[in-house]
């Protein structure tokens, strides 16, 4: 295989890769920024709990890998309901500014609360071994973790986009996005939808969470760090928007990759090129509705 | 006569007395170390260093008393350490200033304590010319020429590596050690194919991109520069990721990607690396088992000093030599006069500080990475006997 050829695919595979990741993480805000007009800044910090609750979960009580990945992101799901039904709800009425204070207020009382917790430093996770080294995919090897990452990635878009096409629910929240007050007139329980869409956005940050140790890695600040990118995705795809979400993921992800890997003395300032040239083409994002 | 005597007398009682004022001084040490935030491990590791010391040699320290102020330096950006430092200087009034992991941060501080004149004793950043920025600093620790260039020399003689690639932390020690390896390799005719920045010291990047850009450029050995810590775990994990090590691409670096507290979080592919490094807890000297022997009844079983807990120690030693030797009344003169040419048998093995650099002269021992009784584990297999920081002794660069 060529050189270039080698290249390309190296990029094609890790930029998918990280694509997945940015949007398993990233997905549950846009869809809570589409259909409840909130400023979730927070969000991140569900998936920094996901992946301090996976690292318990495996280093505490020897769950495995896979098991304990499920159960984080369903935990953190489970815990962010009364969040949204105590905190969030409040202020869904409240403009922007008091959703920016209020979840910016939450990451950084979580950053003290995982530090008290877990001390300062990264922590980190043994995978099992055949998510160790490489696999060979018939047309090149490469790495089982990434490969598996993108699997995940893949099944979740799949389940997501039967949840919101094919379901009765999924119909319900395309509505509410749609037009909110029409939806509430036909006798659609907006309320309990929040919460449905809520926890299901968490419980993906929390999986996306428990994903990352393994590849950018988990520490108090997670929720802070991160939240540039997962702001990126939300604002390139298009609020509320599954599909967008997944191509700006996607995208990112690949051009940061390919920028690293091409250029690596600048490469990680594609990513805010690319940002900036596509809000100014289309302000609304990719898939973005006025 | 009678009155001669009794001058004489009067005068040894009143020198008695003018030096019982100088008995048990309390000496105050400035402690600028990260204690919060992702770098507070190493804080920790050289926090347990000093107080280790200071448990086990009492008399060290003569009549007199220590006091340690500690200050939080936090992130490596220099800001948050000289603001420590100005306070350490103008309010706490400290004789003495230790501790600095991270370059920047040296870096920034030594003007205030040329201007100050209190010395500091640098107990971790490892950047060549730090020493030149003061002549009030002096240096326990090491240089990333100490690792870097000798590790250059062997990369191509006894590894047979005739081109490597470079992958470095951006950011100035990161630099430092990338100069030092290629000015090592380079000087024995290797051939340097291209040197990588990967990312801040901050956050640890995912090192994939760059693994694979190396992976594909193929070359004999892959000299790695990172921060002690997570970064070093990551590479290891990559470099196992990628199956690197079965394309035959050598991993090589300074100690720092093989520390003893991270080694056991590593995957065993590390097996196998080479680095060059002035300690690891595996030394099997008397001196040094008997140190990690304290250490591990101290802190715990499961707990391990690396390189920079022993900077710690030996720092701690170092300020107990200066504080006797001016018998506890401190001045800036004489503790820099008291530090050149001190010479201790550390548990990394002889040490000595340079009165001409102020910069420490140790063994660079190339260490290699084996599993024996269920861990990895460090072997040393060569030995660059009391290395001089090849960086001053060889003129290059900001060490001239």
């Amino acid at each position: 295989m060529g050189q270039v050829a080698n290249a390309a695919i190296v990029i094609l595979f890790d930029g998918v890769a990280y694509g997945m990741l940015l949007f398993i993480m990233s997905v549950g805000l846009s869809i809570t920024m589409g259909l409840m007009g909130f400023v979730n800044l927070a969000h991140g910090g569900f998936a920094m709990a996901g992946g301090y609750v996976l690292v318990s979960l495996m280093v505490g009580l020897g769950v495995p890998f896979i098991a304990a990945l499920v159960l984080a992101a369903v935990f953190v799901a489970v815990l962010s309901i009364p969040f949204e039904r105590y905190l969030y709800r409040r202020l869904y009425e409240a403009d922007e500014l008091d959703h920016v204070l209020l979840s910016i207020g939450l990451v950084l009382m979580a950053t003290a609360a995982i530090t008290f917790i877990y001390g300062p430093s990264a922590v980190s996770i043994t995978v099992p071994d055949y998510l160790n080294g490489q696999v060979d995919l018939g047309f090149g090897t490469f790495p089982a973790y990434r490969t598996f990452t993108i699997g995940v990635g893949g099944l979740l878009i799949l389940g997501l986009w039967y949840g919101f096409e094919g379901t009765i629910i999924g119909a319900k929240i395309r509505a509410a996005v749609d037009n909110r007050r029409m939806a509430q007139s036909i006798g659609i329980n907006v309320d309990r939808l929040f919460v449905i869409a809520f926890a299901l956005g968490s419980g993906l940050a929390a999986l996306g969470g428990g994903l990352a140790i393994e590849i950018i890695g988990m520490e108090p600040t997670f929720a802070l760090t991160y939240l540039v990118f997962f702001l990126i995705v939300v604002a390139v795809g298009g609020l509320g928007s599954i599909r967008g979400a997944f191509v700006a993921a996607l995208l990112l992800g690949l051009i940061d990759t390919a920028g690293k890997y091409l250029w690596p003395d600048g490469g990680a300032f594609f990513i805010y090129a690319v940002t900036i040239t596509i809000l100014l083409i289309r302000p609304l994002g990719l898939f973005g509705r006025a | 006569m009678m009155e001669y005597r009794k001058l004489l007398l009067g005068t040894i009682v009143a020198l008695g007395v003018a030096m019982g004022g100088a008995d048990a001084a309390k000496i105050k040490i400035g402690v600028v170390l990260p204690y919060s935030g992702g770098a507070a491990q190493f804080g920790e590791q050289i926090d347990r260093g000093m107080n280790l010391f200071i448990k086990q040699h009492k008399a060290a320290f003569g009549r007199h008393e220590i006091e340690l102020i500690k200050r939080d330096s936090k992130r490596p950006g220099g800001d948050i350490a000289k603001n420590a430092v100005q306070e350490l200087i103008t309010r706490q009034k400290v004789d003495m200033l230790t501790g600095f992991v991270f370059s920047p941060n040296a870096m920034a501080s030594a003007p205030l304590i040329t201007q100050g004149k209190v010395p500091m004793v640098i107990m971790n950043a490892g950047t060549a010319w730090i020493p030149s920025l003061s002549p009030y600093i002096v240096r326990v620790s090491f240089t990333m020429w100490h690792a870097g260039y000798p590790m250059g020399g062997y990369a191509m003689n006894k590894l047979g590596c005739k081109t490597a690639v470079i992958g470095y932390t951006n950011y100035p020690p990161g630099k430092d050690s990338r100069n030092a390896f290629a000015t090592g390799f380079e000087k024995s005719g290797g051939k340097v194919l291209e040197a990588i920045p990967m990312g801040g010291p901050r956050q640890v990047p995912d090192f994939t991109p760059f693994f694979q850009r190396v992976k594909n450029a193929k070359p004999d050995c892959f000299y790695i520069f990172v921060p002690a810590g997570n970064h070093a775990v990551a590479v290891v994990k990559t470099y196992a990721n990628l199956g690197m090590g079965a394309t035959g691409i050598k991993l090589i670096g300074p100690g720092d990607i093989t520390q003893d507290t991270k080694l056991q979080s590593m995957p065993k592919e590390a097996a196998g690396m080479i680095t060059v490094h002035h300690y690891s807890a595996d030394y099997k000297t008397p001196v040094n088992m008997a140190f990690v022997k304290a250490w591990k009844e101290a802190y715990g079983a499961d707990t391990t000093p690396d390189f920079m807990g022993v900077a710690g120690y030996d720092g701690m030693a170092a300020i107990a030599h200066a504080i006797t030797a001016q018998d506890g009344s401190i001045s800036a003169a004489g503790t820099m006069k008291a530090l050149a040419g001190w010479s201790y048998n550390s548990p990394r093995g002889k040490i000595t500080i340079d009165p001409k650099t102020r910069d420490i002269i140790q063994d660079s021992n190339v260490h290699k990475v084996v599993f024996k009784d269920g861990r990895l584990m460090i072997e040393v297999i060569d030995t660059f006997p009391q290395v001089k920081d090849p960086c001053k002794a060889n003129q290059i660069g900001k060490c001239k």
